[in-house]
């Protein structure tokens, strides 16, 4: 699965914790889940837990503590999905 | 760990500590009670010459009971330094006047990455349903 991809199939998971739309709307690669979205750390236990399911992987506590951008989340969850 | 370890490993005192008692526990339930005592200070203003329970100390209540207690069971052997109260929500059907007993009963949705999240619900004397939501807490 491409970075696009991915961020397309995020998106729906990411939606329902972010309030400032314009922010949700200019999602990219080098989006901060916490500096540009403003999700807390508890919403973003929701979200990892969305993407465990949404790509059936598991999400270690490590892979967790670095999923706060875009990009880390793009990387993990395609090393995840590769050791399928 | 035994019942009486857990609420004494709460990080409450008098008079915000709204665990009396501990019924059951283990890794997916737990069941606990309260006594809200007429002296309780916020009887004196809510309301004014009408003493009722507020919503807020019940769902503080619901999340000692259901969130913590539980959260200190998972955590056996591990301090916890920081915990924060994440979210709530809350539906309130019948009041709770002073000297009410109530009975907490919390079921485990998840408990990940530090967060824990329940289903909870607060039962009266008579076994009606007081209130009812799902609240999440994380260690900080």
């Amino acid at each position: 699965m491409n970075k696009q991809e991915i961020i397309e199939r995020l998106k729906p998971i990411v939606k329902p914790f972010v309030k400032d739309e314009e922010a949700f709307n200019g999602i990219n690669e080098k989006t901060h889940f916490i500096t540009d979205l403003n999700i807390n750390s508890a919403n973003l236990v929701d979200i990892v837990l969305d993407v465990e399911e949404a790509f059936d992987i598991e999400i270690d506590n490590e892979s967790m503590e670095k999923m706060l951008d875009l990009e880390n989340t793009i990387a993990i969850i395609q090393t995840k999905l590769a050791e399928k | 760990m035994t019942k009486q370890e857990i609420i004494s490993k709460l990080p409450y005192s008098k008079p915000f500590l709204f665990v009396d008692e501990i019924l059951s526990i283990d890794e997916n339930r737990v069941e606990g009670t309260f006594i809200f005592d007429e002296n309780l200070d916020f009887y004196k203003g809510h309301f004014k010459d009408n003493p009722v329970t507020p919503g807020v100390i019940l769902t503080e209540t619901m999340a000692q009971i259901g969130l913590v207690c539980l959260g200190i069971y998972l955590n056996e052997g591990k301090e916890i330094k920081n915990i924060g109260f994440t979210s709530s929500e809350v539906e309130f059907m019948k009041p709770i006047y002073p000297n009410e007993k109530v009975t907490v009963i919390s079921e485990k949705v998840y408990y990940r990455f530090g967060k824990l999240k329940c289903k909870v619900k607060m039962l009266n004397e008579k076994n009606e349903e007081v209130c009812s939501g799902v609240l999440a807490g994380m260690i900080l």
